[in-house]
């Protein structure tokens, strides 16, 4: 049990995916100027990012390591992400319409990002089990939001400051993104794994 | 077995399996849409203003197609021939549409209004009107801070020198976006053509008007006096030109000529906007 609220804890602060690993930067940037938009897309991430560790892991305990591929690894889970998110796409417009008018453009820029794949990847690396991957993928899922959701909050307050005019856009995202970065670099070593 | 072979042999079975299960998953969750739906939307300004009343344009063409009561006439900034169009596709009578401009109600930029005090917040109308009406001591003049600037679809406006924006004809599709923005309702919406135009949006009392801001209308009243066709009013101390008397009846407009402090005058750009109604004419045919 203990493992698992580490592993939790551990993918949602300390190694959070955007401010220390410094993954999935190009929806963290370009989704975090409203903050509705940016909480659609945690959401997104989340849900993605769980369900495709979930079948990465299948993939990976009961194709790759039976036959000794595990150098495919990056090949196979790269495939399956990107058909796995057209499939949920596809699902979701089918059944669930309201969710994909506020999910549908974000799904499909998931599809090839690298935080999705980072988070399977990682999975296997570290030889997790089925419900340790599915925790590490919730917390990693949300770890993204939290990060995105205070981006928007923050680039919300910003539209109304006076920035030097140099600066202004990508140039104090930037600049505010490495100080959030900072400010969670006072997480690590709180867990050692 | 040689792992080559091997790779060779679960790639092409991950790629099929994935690719076999998208091929079903797209029969079985195949979504109807009408086509009609895209050639509408395809014929659609896009610029998402919203001054149909939807959410953009997609939530129009939806709305047209699909529900019969709503009027193809919505979309302002496509104009007439969008209009017909959109009436042709989906079945319906287009009436008749006036095509409109924006059209700036205040020429007291820097020079010619006064300032109660000097405003240092943010750079914005409404966040500056919040604060005593304004730095500018005509509380009925254009602030200048362009909020109507920043939010205009089209890209059909700048700010001049003088801190007043600048209508560019050519761009502006008339959706009333900047109306809805401006806090002291100096933008306006005129028919396209519009022979006069009062530059003031000042209900002050004459001698008021007067002290903040050397070209405001003092409601004198001798436009009114001057038009042969009775299309100018003063109410509010105010002059309001019926611009739909102007373009039946006025040839010679006289009440530009007559109005001491220079509020009332030609619309600007005439030749632009000549130009552009023959365009329409064109276009319509």
């Amino acid at each position: 049990m203990e493992q698992y609220f580490t592993i939790f804890i551990s993918a949602v602060v300390v190694n959070n995916f955007v401010l220390t690993r410094f993954l999935g930067l190009c929806i963290f940037f370009g989704v975090s100027k409203n903050l509705n938009a940016s909480i659609g897309m945690g959401m997104a991430v989340t849900s993605v990012m769980t369900l495709s560790s979930m079948l990465a892991w299948i993939v990976h305990h009961f194709v790759l390591v039976t036959f000794h591929l595990q150098f495919l690894t990056t090949a196979v889970f790269v495939l399956l992400i990107a058909s796995f998110v057209q499939l949920l796409e596809m699902i979701i417009k089918k059944q669930a319409p309201a969710l994909y008018n506020m999910w549908g453009i974000y799904l499909l820029l998931i599809a090839t990002n690298c935080v999705v794949l980072g988070v399977p990847l990682i999975n296997a690396d570290s030889g997790y089990s089925f419900s340790l991957s599915v925790v590490h993928a919730i917390g990693s899922g949300l770890g993204f939001a939290l990060a995105i959701v205070l981006m928007a909050s923050l680039r919300e307050k910003l539209r109304l400051a006076d920035v030097p005019k140099s600066l202004q856009g990508l140039g104090i995202a930037f600049i505010l993104a490495g100080m959030l970065a900072l400010a969670f670099l006072g997480f690590s070593g709180m867990i050692a794994l | 077995m040689n792992t080559s072979i091997m790779v060779l042999i679960v790639m092409t079975m991950v790629g099929l399996i994935f690719g076999i299960i998208l091929a079903y998953a797209n029969k079985k969750f195949a979504v109807e849409v009408n086509p009609l739906i895209h050639i509408v939307e395809d014929i659609l300004p896009k610029g998402q203003c919203g001054a149909c009343g939807y959410a953009g344009c997609q939530a129009y063409a939806e709305a047209v197609v699909l529900n019969p009561d709503v009027p193809p006439t919505l979309c302002i900034p496509g104009k007439k021939p969008v209009a017909n169009m959109v009436g042709e596709l989906t079945g319906k009578v287009a009436p008749e549409m006036e095509p409109r401009v924006a059209h700036v109600r205040c020429s007291g930029g820097h020079s010619k209004a006064i300032k109660n005090y000097k405003y240092q917040g943010i750079e914005d109308c409404v966040a500056a009107s919040l604060l005593q009406g304004g730095p500018k001591g005509c509380q009925h003049g254009c602030l200048g801070f362009g909020t109507c600037v920043k939010n205009c679809p089209f890209d059909a406006m700048s700010m001049s020198e003088e801190g007043l924006p600048i209508i560019d004809d050519k761009k502006c599709t008339g959706c009333g976006k900047c109306e809805t923005v401006c806090p002291k309702h100096v933008m306006q919406m005129v028919p396209i053509g519009a022979p006069v135009t009062v530059n003031c949006n000042s209900k002050d009392k004459g001698a008021v008007a007067r002290k903040l801001c050397t070209v405001s209308c003092i409601g004198c009243g001798i436009c009114s006096k001057n038009c042969p066709h009775g299309a100018v009013k003063v109410e509010n101390s105010l002059a309001i030109v019926d611009s739909s008397i102007c373009l039946e009846k006025c040839t010679d407009p006289t009440c530009t000529a007559k109005c001491p402090t220079g509020a009332i005058v030609p619309a600007i750009g005439v030749a632009s906007i000549t130009e552009s109604k023959k365009e329409i004419a064109a276009n319509t045919n």
